[in-house]
């Protein structure tokens, strides 16, 4: 027991050295959490919009205003002749033009019918259709303001209630992603690393011609990983409540295990990856692209799993970070009980048993 | 009295390549308790290879092997307890002090500095000073003793110790075989390998290693005296053209660089210092030549050319 903890020590001190990487460890899932939760949002919010109106008339101007008090346009640029809204577009000033032909509120009450023309910059097509989506909202609401008391004889009416992210939030998607990606990085890259490095130092060949099962000293390199990554989750639980206001809907004991179950997961994918990579480089390559990329990609936080091929499909299931994924949104965003989650967890323990005896019997005791 | 190491008839391939290269072919040897043997030879001999195999991290093709009675393949656990080793490569943690490395390996072992200090005493009493300096700021003196001390810290009956001099200043050089020289009093047998001819001689017993084979083993003394034939250094002004002409020359029998003089060897042993001077006159100008003892080196040169 001495022996494992001043194990421990040597690792912390290992790690509490290198500041550089301290810092990177620390700091990349904050910076993650804010870079995802403040630049890279597919969110969108005062779009700048062109208005041509040929009408200049009451209800015209009322549909403007109304576009420009709500939080996701802008207008930044009148316009009075067609040919200038090519030019608008092409210097991609705007996403949107608003065009109200003349006699625009005449025909609405007279002919009982007007028509406004949306156009949009449609490069992205994301961003197009959510733009012209939410035009149309407000002019249907503003519409319906107008109308008052008398409604329409027949009329079928949609109401929306957005479930456990009544505001459309992003971060409620990518909060549970950033947190497998973090924990993948920080543990199983870091500890395949650090316990790689030590064959390379040719420390590893003096710890193998010692008394000590060796297997003890690689168990006592996750110990400093998996301290670690509790501080990351906790920093990313607490930006994500307090900076991105995602709440926490679950049980937050059942949360943190969950995290914790994971990263136990990624420590073992780690030792597993240092019994076969004999360089550092070769060991933050496998773990780049066998298991960071498949994080990313195949666990459904980026690109939702049902999407995809059903080849894809198949082989995400054999991604942690997928289940882990779905236990946490499920936990967090929509406050699940474990009841709901036991099959998934389940399934990443068995996982993580599976890769921790497959990385402990393959753990040689000789060099070759 | 059973020796401390035993090595017999072991060989071991790489298969890297196509046709694989043989790092250790039929390599037998002892050594005896208390001894201090060494491993001469140049890179690649295969010592580093054969180092591994005792210290139980690889495996050999054929033969067998032990260390103080136990065998390399099914005892390794026992042995792993028993010696002590010293890779070639730099091994410590260049990221902790000296201090911390050596309680690490303290650790290792089951044991502390406090416990052994009297048998590392001579050696880490000329590093305590940088108790607080991290390993990897020591000079390549320093980082040998270091070295060296963590590979005693648990007592070792045995002690492997691969080039541990390999890039260390003369000075240093000298310092470490007189340590080792005190370890060998303190009764623990010691392998030790070398690159460098002159360090052979202070030896017990060394083992010239040649391309996986070993060529000789006796002691230093039996090596050089072993050397046979009467050994002449030569030189003059133009060394190169020296070194074409005796090549050449039909008495000769070998002619090495060694130094700043030509080591010369003539196929007729009798002949008298007077011939010899009259035999080179000829070939070159200005010159120097005499008699001189054979040394390791020259007898390991002799050796690689049978």
């Amino acid at each position: 027991m001495k022996q494992f903890t001043f194990f421990i020590r040597k690792e912390f001190l290992h790690l509490w050295r290198d500041r550089r990487t301290m810092l990177i460890l620390f700091g990349m899932p904050i910076m993650q959490i804010l870079i995802f939760g403040f630049a890279l949002t597919n969110e969108v919010k005062n779009a700048r919009i062109a208005v041509l109106d040929f009408s200049k008339d009451n209800t015209s101007r009322g549909i403007i205003d109304e576009m420009n008090a709500s939080r996701y346009f802008d207008v930044g640029l009148y316009l009075s002749q067609p040919a200038e809204l090519e030019r608008a577009f092409q210097s991609g000033t705007v996403k949107l033009a608003v065009v109200f032909p003349s006699d625009f509120q005449y025909d609405l009450l007279h002919g009982n019918q007007a028509t406004v023309q949306l156009i949009a910059d449609a490069t992205d097509p994301n961003v197009a259709t959510t733009l012209s989506n939410y035009a149309t909202g407000i002019i249907m609401d503003y519409q319906a303001a107008q109308r008052g008391a008398q409604p329409l004889p027949l009329s079928i009416k949609t109401e929306f209630r957005m479930l456990y992210n009544p505001q459309l939030k992003g971060s409620y998607n990518f909060v549970p992603g950033v947190m497998a990606m973090v924990l993948m990085l920080v543990c199983a890259m870091m500890t395949s690393i650090s316990i790689v490095r030590e064959k390379e130092m040719g420390t590893m060949e003096v710890i193998l011609v010692s008394p000590i099962v060796p297997i003890r000293v690689v168990i006592a390199k996750m110990v400093p990983y998996l301290i670690l990554s509790a501080a990351n989750i906790g920093s990313i639980l607490l930006l994500s409540v307090f900076v991105l206001d995602v709440p926490i809907q679950g049980n937050l004991v059942l949360l943190v295990s969950e995290c914790l179950l994971f990263t136990i997961t990624a420590l073992s994918l780690g030792l597993l990856i240092s019994s076969v990579a004999n360089s550092q480089q070769v060991a933050m390559l496998i773990s780049l692209m066998g298991l960071f990329l498949p994080t990313v990609m195949l666990s459904g936080f980026m690109f939702p799993v049902e999407n995809m091929p059903i080849a894809l499909q198949v082989i995400s299931n054999i991604v942690p970070a997928k289940w882990f994924y779905y236990i946490v949104r499920n936990v967090m965003i929509k406050g699940l009980t474990f009841d709901y989650v036991w099959k998934e967890t389940l399934i990443l323990a068995g996982m993580t048993l599976f890769f921790m005896v497959v990385s402990v019997k393959k753990f040689k005791t000789r060099l070759e | 009295m059973t020796s401390a190491i035993q090595v017999d008839r072991i060989s071991k391939r790489f298969s890297s390549g196509k046709e694989g290269i043989t790092a250790l072919k039929d390599i037998t040897f002892n050594v005896a308790k208390g001894e201090l043997f060494g491993l001469v030879g140049p890179d690649g001999a295969g010592k580093t290879t054969l180092f591994r195999i005792l210290t139980t991290l690889m495996l050999a093709d054929s033969g067998t092997a032990s260390v103080e009675g136990f065998d390399v393949v099914k005892d390794f656990k026992e042995i792993r307890k028993r010696v002590g080793y010293m890779p070639g490569k730099f091994s410590l943690y260049p990221d902790l002090s000296v201090a911390e490395n050596l309680a690490f390996f303290a650790t290792l072992f089951n044991t502390s500095l406090k416990e052994n200090y009297e048998l590392v005493k001579a050696i880490y009493q000329q590093i305590e000073p940088f108790e607080k300096r991290k390993a990897g700021a020591l000079s390549g003196g320093m980082k040998q003793k270091l070295a060296l001390s963590c590979a005693l810290i648990h007592r070792p009956s045995v002690l492997f110790l691969d080039e541990p001099t390999t890039g260390v200043d003369a000075v240093s050089r000298k310092e470490f075989w007189e340590l080792l020289r005190g370890l060998q009093d303190a009764g623990i047998s010691i392998l030790v390998s070398t690159p460098y001819m002159d360090e052979a001689s202070l030896c017990d017993r060394v083992a010239l290693m040649q391309e996986g084979k070993i060529m000789d083993i006796n002691s230093p003394k039996g090596i050089t005296e072993n050397f046979g034939k009467p050994l002449y250094a030569v030189r003059n002004s133009n060394m190169y053209e020296l070194m074409q002409r005796l090549k050449t020359h039909p008495a000769v029998e070998s002619c090495y660089p060694f130094g700043q003089h030509h080591h010369v060897v003539f196929k007729n042993s009798t002949l008298s210092e007077e011939e010899i001077r009259s035999l080179i006159a000829p070939l070159a100008g200005a010159f120097e030549v005499r008699r001189i003892e054979a040394s390791i080196e020259d007898s390991f040169m002799k050796l690689m050319h049978q």
